[in-house]
């Protein structure tokens, strides 16, 4: 099997490292989620395994940051939504759409 | 025995169903129904998985013209797929996915290549109101799903009196939106067989976020029906979505607060019924929430109580049904409805028993002894819903790995949040966990562990 360079991972900047926290934040308060912000994995995904969240948390996450950050989310399939892979992910979702 | 029209739908360029804002004919969906139905195979039962309620449509129609049985379970683990290839050794999956998880035989849905009108007579298909149309199931406190057989007259006799009960003289014409999957009882019959059984169409989409369900709506012509349930409308009011004009707003799966009614009925200008019944029974009662309490039970549903509980029968009722929840009568055909009997819990709309979440929990190898409780201290979310917890003996065990076994067995609304390990459960002489201990208990655990509840 032939070595192959694995792609160097630079860190994210400083601004979307603050989003993801203030995220996290806001996620395991509107949630009610058993554990500490800063417990959660930023590359761990956040529906089904990982975080463990289901369905109706991604329609609670949803309302959330329609109210903070005015983004409306949308789907073809609530359950394949490409944002949700982790925490990282949808930081920088929400970063490039918000209005607020 | 006498025959039921597959549909309602006289014309063969009746609209059927709607997919992308593109109308679906009659005739086209008595082609593709004709077409599905020859590639099935031989078996009896077959697990409807598609997830475009157009095809679950196609795939049901299918299967009744060839007289197979469409098993309805209400949530997909790996636990209750074994299950369901104990109960019908014969099931197959027809799904829409071919990514699709279940540990089942598959036959894929395929677009069939149709000719542009083949010329052949538009001739809706007969189904023998008692030929068995579909299993639905509930949780046993055995641990095991308890199968309910649908027969294709009783659900026709269902939604037809559905029909009676809206605020509108008839549907045709009309598209029926579902934000509710259709292998759910509410949603086969209010999504799926309503459309099929009063000549109105169903949409293909199942849309989730707020904007989705929007947009959808927006991408067909009035007059629009929306099928939802409280988690959602509460969501689209949250959110401050606009809607296009609706006909009618449909509501089921939990109690619907009045106000909440109210502000829906007058954000959207559309009259909100709400719907209750349950697996067993399928629909059997409405009311209109924003102006009374009162429900009124579907033609012909009586309604027996005693000190225990209180049954259903008649109408398009089976059998005698046990009911869920603690129903007042008023008079013959109406109730008052009070909330449910105390092992059962629903959570977004699905319903489990307690007894069947502990056993489950219990026979998790390594775990000792555990029990399940609902959080009454979690403020009610943006979407409303309260979840349940768990205490769990089990020496050699983390959290993550109990819940990742948990997570084969039962559905992913009911996993325990949070999910505490303690050292024993002290359970009385019979074996019982007192209420009053429980509550003590997880204070005692929140003490402890205080950032588990934050």
């Amino acid at each position: 099997m032939s070595e192959q360079a694995l792609p160097k991972l630079t860190p994210p900047p400083l601004d979307t490292l603050v989003l993801e926290r203030e995220i996290a934040q806001l996620i395991v308060k509107g949630l009610n989620l058993p554990m500490q912000p800063d417990e959660i994995d930023p590359e761990a995904p956040l529906y089904g395994e990982g975080l463990g969240l289901d369905s109706i948390d991604i329609l609670e996450i949803a309302l959330i940051v329609s109210k903070q950050y005015g983004i409306q989310l949308r789907a073809d399939n609530q359950e394949n939504t490409r944002i949700f892979r982790s925490l990282r992910q949808f930081a920088k979702y929400v970063a490039e759409q918000r209005v607020k | 025995m006498s025959g039921l029209s597959l549909i309602a739908h006289d014309r063969p360029d009746a609209i059927v169903a709607w997919r992308g804002g593109v109308p679906i004919s009659a005739a086209r969906f008595l082609a593709e129904v004709r077409a599905l139905a020859a590639r099935l195979p031989a078996s009896n039962h077959v697990l409807n998985f598609c997830s475009d309620r157009y095809r679950f449509a196609v795939g049901l129609a299918a299967s009744l013209v060839t007289g197979k049985c469409s098993i309805l379970p209400s949530t997909h683990t790996p636990e209750m797929i074994r299950h369901l290839r104990a109960f019908a050794p014969d099931v197959f999956c027809l799904s829409d996915d071919p990514r699709c998880p279940l540990a089942l035989p598959h036959l894929l849905y395929v677009e069939p290549a149709l000719p542009a009108g083949d010329g052949a007579p538009f001739t809706v298909p007969q189904i023998d109101a008692a030929q068995l149309a579909a299993y639905v199931f509930t949780s046993g406190s055995s641990g095991a799903p308890l199968p309910h057989a649908k027969s294709w007259g009783r659900l026709v006799q269902c939604v037809r009196a559905e029909v009676t009960r809206l605020p509108m003289s008839g549907l045709e014409g009309c598209a029926v939106l579902g934000t509710v999957p259709a292998q759910h009882m509410y949603g086969f019959e209010s999504s799926v067989l309503l459309p099929l059984q009063s000549g109105s169409a169903l949409y293909a989409e199942r849309p989730f976020f707020p904007a989705d369900i929007a947009a959808a709506l927006a991408a067909v012509p009035a007059p629009r029906i929306l099928v939802s349930t409280p988690v959602h409308l509460r969501a689209l009011l949250t959110a401050e979505q606009a809607l296009p004009p609706l006909a009618l707003i449909i509501s089921a799966t939990a109690m619907l607060p009045a106000n909440l009614a109210r502000d829906v009925e007058s954000r959207y200008g559309a009259p909100l019924l709400e719907i209750y019944g349950s697996t067993e029974t399928g629909q059997m009662a409405s009311r209109r929430t924003a102006l009374e309490d009162r429900w009124r039970l579907w033609p012909g549903v009586r309604l027996t109580v005693t000190d225990v509980h209180c049954t259903a029968h008649g109408g398009h009722i089976a059998r005698t049904i046990a009911l869920a929840d603690v129903l007042e009568p008023t008079d013959d055909e109406h109730f008052l409805l009070h909330g449910r009997t105390a092992d059962l819990v629903n959570i977004a709309g699905k319903r489990s028993s307690l007894a069947y979440l502990n056993h489950h929990l219990n026979a998790i190898p390594g775990v000792t002894d555990a029990v399940f409780f609902v959080r009454d201290d979690s403020e009610a979310s943006l979407a409303g819903v309260t979840r349940l917890g768990a205490l769990v003996v089990a020496p050699k065990l983390d959290a993550a790995s109990i819940l990742q076994a948990l997570r084969q067995r039962i559905d992913p609304v009911f996993l325990p949040r949070p999910l505490l390990l303690v050292e024993h459960l002290p359970r009385n002489a019979t074996g019982k966990l007192p209420q009053h201990t429980l509550r003590a208990l997880t204070a005692q655990a929140a003490v402890l562990q205080p950032n588990l509840f934050a």
